[in-house]
């Protein structure tokens, strides 16, 4: 005998439908949890390896030298029945010293046979600081022909198709692939105008490819600055310009800078950009060791995610190189954190001076 | 403010008004907004240091005319002014030779939705004249003080200057607004629904200070409210589709209109 059907209109409804809701439901969360493995996974691999190169357990926790210093050449040799791994200059260093000591024990010069590993010593301090160089100068630069351009097609241009038109070009320019950025910068800045490979070069390649994002953030923030504004400060006699400058750009500068320093904060990461316009393999001198002013806009530099390129591919693979490219990546990962933090905590910081 | 029943308007009697002279002359003023006409030849006269009440139903032109005058409509894209003239002290507002920024230091405006700037109080009040250059401490303290106290707002401000103008009520933030635009000290204060957004007492203060500032201000105020019109204006120009049906003594508009249009109107038979 079947159960009876209860008569109230919020009677349960059939079981398939409550079947496929549940199924789709449970599709969609293990989609969900796909990505999160798989973000955690990427993560805490860098993390995990990385933490391994960059801290230490001894004083002072964090691995020194591989922040402040050059990448060398690892030299991994057998003396006198130890295994020693040292640095190009270190390993100069202990030779001359053994040759001294044997000498003067009146014993014929030691052989050393080695194994050399490029850049797998020493650390990636240059490379820090070609990518702090370049964030810097090319967030400048997008910022200020960004938010130029931003103020003049939304406060200034007419509503043109002309006008359309730019916008829907600026639009189109973000989903052009790096890689040709590259070339472009390559083109124009490195062969074109002569930069050479240079930061320069790499400053305005990468200022263009932030350009897109930069502008239309500017131009969400300029229009969420309500109107009354602005034409309270014209009808006080006010010019257009005072105007902007005055009572329209403080109150669109929080929303400005957090998209934009997180744009740059992901432009920063690009290889493909600087690897024709701003980066070395390899360089000796830090940017500031120049002799002119000028050199230093026409030097190229080592970047991060350029070393990491170079690290992974353009050598031959060990036990050694894996120190270097985790490392490298668990620096970089860092800096582009601790950039958007600081872009967040600057918005935050302007939105509790302007409220409307 | 005493009250009174929506249809009843008590116009106060006339005010001992002296002698009046003319300073703003609209001749055959016609204006469009690219292809949609607004104003149709307008004529009007109005007077110095007097009230006058635009009214009228919703979209006849009243805050179109009011922007025109001090060139506000200059900053939307495609307006045409198609004949006629608008002159303050007889010199055509739209002439080559006049700057718009010249003419808006000397005709201030107060819009319908308050827009104090989210700065303080104080910088609020002195922001025509930072415009200016005006940079003496001592001076731009006297103009806070003068002008807060001519908006009828210092006492209730004057420990918190430099607080945000946006913390403050709605009516002491339209009072702020009128205290910013008297602080340039304009001839001509041009005021668009100031109190459409304010309460039964806010609204009061605002048309006492009004009342105050036509001693010095050449004043132009569209509003809504019969009642309103009829307590603070002197005269009374009556607007519909565009063209100017009445103008004349605030009383005789609303106790004796020469026109049945402006009587349906005020005695709230439309509109
Ligand atoms: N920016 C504009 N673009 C096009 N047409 C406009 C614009 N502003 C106003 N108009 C039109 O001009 C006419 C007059 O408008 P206006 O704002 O002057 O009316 P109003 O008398 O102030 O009305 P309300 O009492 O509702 O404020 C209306 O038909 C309106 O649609
Ligand atoms: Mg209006």
């Amino acid at each position: 005998m079947p159960a009876p059907v209860p008569n109230h209109p919020f009677v349960t409804r059939s079981s398939r439908g409550r079947l496929i809701e549940g199924a789709v439901f449970w599709l969609m969360r293990l989609a969900t949890y796909f990505v999160l493995v798989c973000g955690l996974c990427v993560l805490g691999d860098i993390f995990l390896k990385g933490g391994r190169t960059v801290f230490q357990a001894e004083f002072p926790y964090v691995n020194v030298p591989f922040l402040t210093q050059a990448p060398e050449t690892l030299y991994v040799f057998e003396h006198e029945g130890q295994k020693m791994q040292l640095g190009d200059r270190d390993f100069r260093a202990f030779r001359e010293a053994a040759t001294a000591k044997a000498k003067a024990a009146g014993q014929p010069a030691p052989q050393f046979r080695t194994e050399s590993y490029v850049y797998s010593a020493g650390g990636i301090w240059p490379c820090i600081v070609g990518t702090v160089l370049l964030v810097v100068g090319s967030m400048s630069i997008a910022l200020i022909l960004g938010v130029a351009s931003a103020i003049y097609l939304n406060e200034y241009a007419k509503d043109t198709p002309g006008v359309r038109a730019i916008r829907l070009a600026i639009l189109n320019l973000a989903g052009v692939p790096s890689i040709v950025f590259g070339l472009f910068g390559f083109g124009l800045f490195v062969i074109f105008l002569d930069w050479n490979v240079s930061l320069l070069a790499g400053w305005f390649t990468l200022a263009f490819m932030v350009l897109p994002v930069v502008i239309t953030a500017s131009e969400e923030a300029l229009k969420a600055v309500p109107k009354g504004f602005r034409e309270g400060s014209l009808a006080l006699g006010a010019t257009k310009w005072q105007t902007i400058r005055k009572n329209v750009l403080p109150y669109a500068l929080p929303g400005i800078l957090t998209s934009s320093i997180l744009g740059i904060a992901r432009v920063a990461g690009e290889t493909a950009p600087i690897m024709f316009t701003a980066a070395y393999v390899v360089r000796d001198k830090l940017p500031w060791e120049v002799e002119k002013v000028s050199d230093f806009f026409f030097q190229g530099v080592m970047a991060l995610p350029y070393h990491i390129y170079v690290v992974s591919s353009k050598i031959p693979q060990n036990e050694y190189t894996a120190r270097v490219q985790y490392g490298t990546a668990f620096v970089f990962l860092f800096i582009v954190a601790v950039i958007a933090l600081s872009s967040i905590l600057l918005r935050n910081h302007l939105r509790r001076r302007y409220q409307w | 403010m005493e009250p009174s029943a929506p249809l009843a308007i008590r116009v106060p009697a006339p005010r001992d008004v002296g002698a009046t002279s003319t300073i703003i002359e609209i001749e055959d003023f016609n204006f469009s907004y690219g292809a949609k006409q607004a104003l149709f030849d307008v004529n009007l006269k109005l007077d110095a240091r007097r009230v006058t009440a635009f009214i009228g139903p919703s979209g006849c032109g009243k805050t179109t005319l009011l922007r025109c005058l001090n060139r506000m409509n200059d900053l939307i894209d495609g307006t045409v002014i198609n004949g006629g003239r608008i002159r303050i002290h007889g010199v055509d507002i739209n002439g080559p030779e006049v700057d718009a920024i010249e003419l808006r230091k000397r005709v201030g405006m107060v819009f319908q939705k308050s827009n104090p700037f989210p700065k303080s109080i104080y910088e609020n009040v002195i922001y025509g004249l930072r415009i200016q250059g005006v940079g003496s401490k001592s001076r731009l303290d006297e103009i806070v003080e003068k002008s807060l106290r001519g908006a009828a707002l210092w006492d209730e401000v004057k420990d918190r200057l430099h607080e945000s103008g946006v913390g403050l009520s709605g009516g002491q933030q339209q009072r702020l607004c009128i205290a910013r635009a008297i602080a340039v000290q304009p001839e001509v204060i041009l005021m668009d629904e100031p109190c459409s957004a304010l309460d039964p007492i806010a609204t009061a203060k605002v048309e006492e200070l009004i009342h105050d500032l036509k001693k010095d201000y050449t004043i132009i105020i569209v509003t809504h409210s019969m009642q309103q019109a009829a307590r603070v204006s002197d005269k009374t120009a009556f607007f519909y589709l565009g063209r100017l049906v009445e103008y004349d003594d605030t009383q005789t508009i609303f106790m004796n209109p020469a026109n049945p249009q402006t009587e349906a109107y005020v005695s709230g038979r439309f509109g």
